[in-house]
C-alpha cells in the first residue's frame, strides 16, 4: 500500500513504470487556452490599432497639416475641420495638471511615506486616497460641476470663469491627485533605509536627507507616476463633459499663448473624438475625422505611456 | 613633559547641541505644508460626499417616486426618471464585459504567471501595459465602429446563445447537485415540517431563476435583429476590453506572490504544470483574483465614455432587458444630461437627477472597493 | 486496515518522549522485507561522471558514487559545493531550472533517468523530496497529505493513506483531531514532518531531503532525526546537511563534497571527494581535505 513501490523489486516494472511517458493531452490544451486568451487579447488590441489607422487615412492622408490647425466644424466636408482647439484644450489642461497635481500629490507622499506617525489618522488619509483612486470619473465631473462651475461653495466659478479650461484642468487634477500619490508613495517605500539612517548619521535634518537621498533616489519612480497620470488625464472625457466642454461649435478662437483662454470655453481632444464619433450616424464622414483625432491623441498617450514603462523597466532592471 | 595641570574638558551647553533656529524653522514649515498636502486628499472626498449628498437630497425630497419606478424608461427631460432602467443597463453592460474579461485577463495572467519565460514576459507586459493606457474614447470609438458591425451585428447572435447555453449548464449542473442534497434533506426531515418546508422552496427557486434565464435567452435571440448601429452588447464588449489589463495585472500579482517552494512542492510529488497552476497556484492566490474580479466589476460601472459613445442611445432610452438593443447606464445617462447642450439644463429636476445617479454609482463602487481591498490584503498576510 | 501492533525495537538513542503509537510497518509479505532488510546491499541508484552546468557555468564536476537501499546516505561539505544541486539531479527537479543541464548517467534500479523516454513526472512519485523549509500547501492538513496520491489520480482509500502517512512521519497523534484546519496553523517543526508525511503518502522508494532541519529548532530537530531513523525501514533516504553532528547522528553512509574555486573568475564548482560509511569518514578519512573539513580545520 503505502511502500508498496519500494516492495516490487522487479526492475523491468520500474523501468517500464518511470518510462512510460504519456503524452499530456490535457496539459497541452489547458496551455493552448492560456495562450489563446492572451492572442485573443493581442489580437483585439492590434484590430483597434489598425481600424484607427485605417480610417484616419482619408483625413491624415491628405490634408494633415490642414487638419491639425483647422476647428470645430458642423459638417465633415468642411476644408476647415480639424483639432487645433482641442489640442490646446489638452494642452492647457496638462499644464494646469502638472501644475496642481504633481505637487500636491507628490508632497502628500511625501508626507505619508516619511513623516506621518502610524497612527489612525495616517492609515484613515491611506485608506481614503486609495479609495478616491477608484471613484469613477464621471463622479469627478459631478464634483468639478459643484465645485467650479455653480459657484455652490466659496464662489469659485467667478475664478474659474464657469465652464472653462481652468475648470476642466482643476477637475482632472483632483481626478489624477490619488494616483500620483499611490505611485509615488511605491517610490519612496522602495527608498533602501540604508541611505536615510546615512544621511541622518552625518548630521541631516529630516527634510535635508528627504531633499539630499530620497528623492532622488525615488525620482525615476515618481517621474512613472506622473507621466501615467498625465496620459491618463489627457485621455479622459467624462468629466470634461460634465464640466461643458464644448462639442458643438466653439466661438473665438484664442491663441495657446494668451492666458485669458484659460476662462474661456473650451474643448479637448477626447471631447472632440467623442462628439465626431456620437455625429458619425448622421454624416459618416466624421469616421475618418475621429480616427484621426485617435491618432493624434494615441501618439500623446503612448508616448508617455511607453516612456513611463520603459523608465521603470530600466530602473528595475540596474536596482535589481 | 613636565606640565602636571590638568586640562579641564570642555563643557557643552544645550544651546551648542541645537541646530540653527532657521534649519529648524524650514523644517517645521515644510513639516506643515507636506501635512497640508496630504490633508487635499480628504477635503477632496469631503467635497465630493458633499456635493453629492447636497443635490441628491433635493432630488430625494422634491420627485415624485412614481416617477423613478415602473416607467420603462430614463427620459429626463420629460421629468421620468427610471432607475431600474439605468440599472438594469448597467448589470447588462458590466456582466458582458466580465464574460469578456474575466477568461481573457485570467488566461493571459496564469499564462504569464506560470507559463511565459522572461524573454516572452518582457514582451508581453508592455503590450498588456500598452492596452491599458488606451483611453476610453478610443475604445469607444472602436466598439461603435468595428465590434458593432462586426461581432455584435454578425456573430453576436450565436455568441450570445452559446455562451447562454454554456453557462445555463453550468448553472443546471451545480443546482441538480444542490436540489440532490435537498431532496436527502427533504427525506430525513420528515419529521420536521420546516426542513421539508425549506427545501421544496430551495429547489422550487432554482428551478425558477433557471426557466427565467431560459426564457430570457431565448426571447433575446429569437427577437435579434440585425442591427450594425450601438447596442448594449457592443459597448459591454468595449469595456470588457478595457478591463482585461485590469483583471490580468491585479491576478498575476496575486500569483506572483504564491512562493515558488508551493510549485516545488508540488512538483517534487509527481504532478504536472497544468496540475499545479489549478490545485496549488490558483487556489493558494484566490483571494487576490477575487480582488481582481470586483475591482474590474466596479471599473465597469464606473465606465463612462465606451457606453456614451456605442450604447446605442442618445439622451433617453426606453426600458430593456436586451443586450441588443440601445440603452443608457448610469454613467451613459450622466454624460447625455450634461452634453449636447453643453450645459447641464432641463426641466425641473434633470439637474439634480445627475446627482442621484451619482451618489448611487459612487456608493456602488466604493463598497465594491472596499470589498477588494479586504481581498487584497488577505494575499499580503498570507505570504 | 491498520497494522497496530507496536513497533519492535527503537534502534536510535531517543532525544526526547515519543509518542507510543509510531508508524506501523509494512508487514512481511514473502519478499524478505524482514528486520534485516536495513543491510540489504541493493543499489538503487548508481551515478558516473555527473556534470550539472547553469548555462555555461558548471556548477558539479564528475561525481560518481552508489546509494544502496534502506541506508540512510548523507551529502555534506562547505557551502557552495555543489550538495543540493547533486541531490536534485536524482529527482529531475533540475528540469524546472531552465538553464540547467545535466550530463553523465544516474540510474535508478537499472534505468538512466535521463533517458529520454523517462517522464520526470514518474520519477517524482517514486523520488520524493522534503525541502529546506518547510513548505506546506495554504490548504487544510489532510488535503496536503492527500494532495499526492489525488494528483496521481487515487480517489478511494485516501483517508487511510492520510492516516498512514501522518503515523509515519510520527505527526498523526498531535493533528488526528484537526485535519481539516489549514496546514499553515502549525509549528515549524509539525509543517516540516507534515512535508515528510506529504512525501510518503505517494508511496515513495526514495527520500530525497535537502537540509530539512536547517529552519528547525533542536527540539524539531531530533524529532525528525529519530523519524528518519524509523522510516529507513521502508525508504532509502538521501539528506543534504551541513550539519555534521546530523550527518554523524543519523547516516549510514557519508559523501563528502568540496568545491574547487577558479581563481580566474571566482566561480566554485563542486566535487566529490569521496564516499564511505560514516563511522570511517568521521574517525578514519582517507583524504586530508575530508579530515580537515570533519576535524573543524576547515569550513
Amino acid at each position: 500500500m503505502i511502500s508498496r513501490l519500494s516492495d516490487d523489486r522487479s526492475r523491468a516494472a520500474i523501468a517500464a513504470s518511470i518510462e512510460r511517458r504519456r503524452v499530456d493531452t490535457r496539459g497541452l490544451l489547458f496551455k493552448t487556452v492560456l495562450q489563446s486568451c492572451l492572442v485573443i487579447t493581442l489580437a483585439l488590441l492590434a484590430v483597434l490599432l489598425i481600424t484607427v489607422a485605417l480610417d484616419s487615412t482619408d483625413q491624415i492622408g491628405t490634408r494633415l497639416w490642414e487638419f491639425l490647425q483647422g476647428t470645430l466644424r458642423s459638417r465633415s466636408e468642411d476644408d476647415r475641420l480639424g483639432i487645433h482647439q482641442g489640442m490646446y484644450g489638452s494642452l492647457w489642461i496638462a499644464i494646469i495638471v502638472a501644475v496642481l497635481a504633481f505637487p500636491i500629490g507628490i508632497g502628500a507622499a511625501v508626507y505619508l511615506e516619511e513623516y506621518a506617525p502610524r497612527n489612525r489618522f495616517t492609515s484613515f488619509i491611506e485608506v481614503n486616497i486609495r479609495n478616491l483612486a477608484g471613484v469613477p470619473s464621471v463622479v469627478y465631473g459631478l464634483l468639478g460641476l459643484a465645485l467650479l462651475l455653480n459657484g455652490q461653495i466659496f464662489g469659485l466659478d467667478r475664478l474659474t470663469g464657469g465652464s472653462s479650461a481652468l475648470s476642466g484642468g482643476i477637475t482632472l487634477a483632483i481626478l489624477v491627485l490619488p494616483i500620483v500619490v499611490i505611485t509615488s508613495g511605491e517610490a519612496f517605500r522602495a527608498v533602501p533605509n540604508e541611505l536615510r539612517e546615512a544621511a541622518y548619521g552625518v548630521g541631516a535634518t529630516r527634510w535635508e536627507m528627504i531633499r539630499t537621498q530620497v528623492l532622488p533616489y525615488a525620482a525615476p519612480g515618481i517621474l512613472t507616476g506622473t507621466l501615467l497620470s498625465m496620459a491618463r488625464a489627457v485621455g479622459e472625457a467624462a468629466p470634461l463633459i460634465l464640466v461643458g466642454a464644448i462639442s458643438g461649435r466653439l466661438g473665438d478662437n484664442p491663441g495657446l499663448f494668451n492666458i485669458r483662454a484659460l476662462t474661456d470655453q473650451f474643448t479637448a481632444l477626447p471631447i472632440v473624438i467623442t462628439s465626431w464619433t456620437v455625429q458619425s450616424g448622421r454624416d459618416a464622414g466624421f469616421i475618418a475625422a475621429a480616427a484621426a483625432a485617435i491618432v493624434v491623441l494615441l501618439v500623446f498617450v503612448l508616448m508617455m505611456n511607453s516612456a513611463a514603462i520603459l523608465l521603470r523597466n530600466r530602473f528595475e532592471k540596474k536596482r535589481g | 613633559m613636565t606640565d602636571t595641570s590638568v586640562v579641564q574638558p570642555e563643557l557643552l551647553t544645550v544651546d551648542q547641541l541645537q541646530i540653527a533656529p532657521s534649519r529648524r524653522h524650514r523644517e517645521v514649515i515644510i513639516r506643515y505644508s507636506l501635512l497640508v498636502a496630504a490633508l487635499v486628499s480628504v477635503l477632496v472626498s469631503a467635497l465630493i460626499v458633499w456635493s453629492l449628498l447636497r443635490e441628491a437630497w433635493t432630488f430625494v425630497t422634491e420627485v415624485v417616486w412614481a416617477d423613478t419606478w415602473g416607467q420603462r424608461g430614463w427620459f429626463p427631460r420629460r421629468g421620468l426618471y427610471d432607475i431600474p432602467t439605468i440599472v438594469v443597463s448597467t448589470l447588462i453592460v458590466t456582466g458582458i464585459a466580465m464574460v469578456v474579461a474575466g477568461p481573457l485577463g485570467l488566461g493571459a495572467a496564469v499564462y504569464l504567471s506560470e507559463y511565459a519565460n522572461r524573454r516572452v514576459r518582457s514582451w508581453l507586459k508592455p503590450a498588456l501595459e500598452i492596452l491599458a493606457g488606451i483611453p476610453s474614447v478610443v475604445l469607444g470609438f472602436f466598439a461603435l465602429t468595428w465590434i458593432a458591425p462586426n461581432l455584435v451585428g454578425r456573430i453576436g447572435k450565436n455568441v450570445f446563445l452559446v455562451l447562454g447555453a454554456v453557462i445555463l449548464l453550468g448553472y443546471a449542473a451545480v443546482s441538480a447537485a444542490m436540489a440532490r442534497s435537498r431532496i436527502k434533506q427533504y427525506r430525513e426531515g420528515a419529521a420536521d415540517p420546516s426542513a421539508r418546508i425549506g427545501a421544496v422552496a430551495s429547489i422550487a427557486m432554482l428551478a425558477v431563476v433557471f426557466g427565467l434565464a431560459l426564457a430570457w435567452i431565448l426571447n433575446v435571440w429569437l427577437e435579434f435583429a440585425p442591427n450594425n448601429a450601438g447596442s448594449l452588447a457592443a459597448a459591454g464588449i468595449g469595456v470588457g476590453i478595457l478591463t482585461i489589463p485590469l483583471v490580468a495585472s491585479i491576478s498575476e500579482d496575486a500569483m506572483a506572490a504564491v512562493p515558488d517552494s508551493l510549485r516545488e512542492a508540488s512538483a517534487g510529488l509527481g504532478a504536472r504544470k497544468m496540475t499545479t497552476a489549478t490545485t496549488v497556484v490558483l487556489p493558494a492566490a484566490i483571494s487576490g483574483i477575487v480582488a481582481a474580479f470586483i475591482v474590474a466589476i466596479s471599473r465597469a460601472i464606473g465606465e463612462t465614455m465606451v457606453v456614451f459613445m456605442a450604447g446605442g442611445a442618445a439622451d433617453a432610452a426606453l426600458f430593456t432587458d436586451t443586450p441588443f438593443d440601445g440603452g443608457l447606464t448610469m454613467t451613459a445617462a450622466m454624460a447625455s444630461l450634461a452634453s449636447g447642450t453643453d450645459s447641464v439644463v432641463g426641466e425641473g429636476l434633470t439637474f439634480q437627477s445627475l446627482y442621484f445617479v451619482g451618489l448611487l454609482l459612487f456608493l456602488i463602487t466604493l463598497s465594491l472597493n472596499i470589498v477588494a481591498s479586504r481581498f487584497v490584503s488577505k494575499v499580503r498576510e498570507a505570504y | 486496515m491498520t497494522d497496530d501492533s507496536p513497533r519492535a525495537t527503537d534502534d536510535a538513542p531517543r532525544l526526547i518522549e515519543r509518542p507510543v503509537a509510531a508508524a506501523p510497518r509494512p508487514s512481511a509479505d514473502g519478499d524478505g522485507a524482514g528486520p534485516d532488510a536495513g543491510t540489504s546491499r541493493d543499489t538503487v541508484f548508481s551515478s558516473r561522471d555527473v556534470n550539472v552546468y547553469y548555462g555555461t557555468f558548471r556548477a558539479v564536476r564528475d561525481v560518481t558514487f552508489d546509494v544502496h537501499t534502506h541506508e540512510i546516505m548523507a551529502l555534506i561539505g562547505p557551502s557552495g559545493c555543489g550538495k543540493s544541486t547533486v541531490l536534485r539531479c536524482y529527482n529531475r527537479m533540475n528540469d524546472l531550472i531552465k538553464e540547467a543541464r545535466v550530463t553523465g548517467t544516474i540510474t535508478y534500479r537499472g534505468t538512466n533517468l535521463y533517458n529520454e523516454r523517462v517522464d520526470p513526472v514518474e520519477v517524482r512519485r517514486r523520488i520524493g523530496m522534503v525541502f529546506q523549509k518547510p513548505n506546506p500547501f495554504p490548504k487544510s492538513i489532510y488535503d496536503n497529505v492527500a494532495y499526492g496520491p489525488r494528483v496521481a489520480g487515487q480517489k478511494r482509500g485516501l483517508d487511510d493513506v492520510v492516516e498512514n502517512s501522518l503515523r509515519k512521519a510520527a505527526l498523526w497523534e498531535e493533528v488526528s483531531d484537526r485535519l481539516s484546519d489549514s496546514a499553515l496553523g502549525l509549528s515549524g517543526g509539525q509543517q516540516q514532518r507534515l512535508c515528510i508525511a506529504r512525501a510518503i503518502a505517494v508511496g515513495p522508494d526514495v527520500l530525497l531531503m535537502d537540509e530539512p532541519c536547517s529552519a528547525l529548532d533542536p527540539i524539531a530537530t531530533a524529532r525528525i532525526e529519530d523519524l528518519m531513523q524509523e522510516i529507513k525501514q521502508d525508504y532509502t533516504i538521501m539528506i543534504v546537511t551541513h550539519n555534521m553532528q546530523q550527518a554523524a547522528r543519523v547516516s549510514d553512509t557519508t559523501a563528502f563534497f568540496t568545491a574547487e574555486v577558479h581563481s580566474e573568475n571566482d566561480s566554485r564548482t563542486g566535487i566529490l571527494v569521496e564516499v564511505d560509511s560514516t563511522q570511517k569518514i568521521f574517525s578514519n578519512p582517507s583524504d586530508e581535505r575530508t579530515e580537515n573539513y570533519v576535524t573543524g580545520r576547515f569550513g
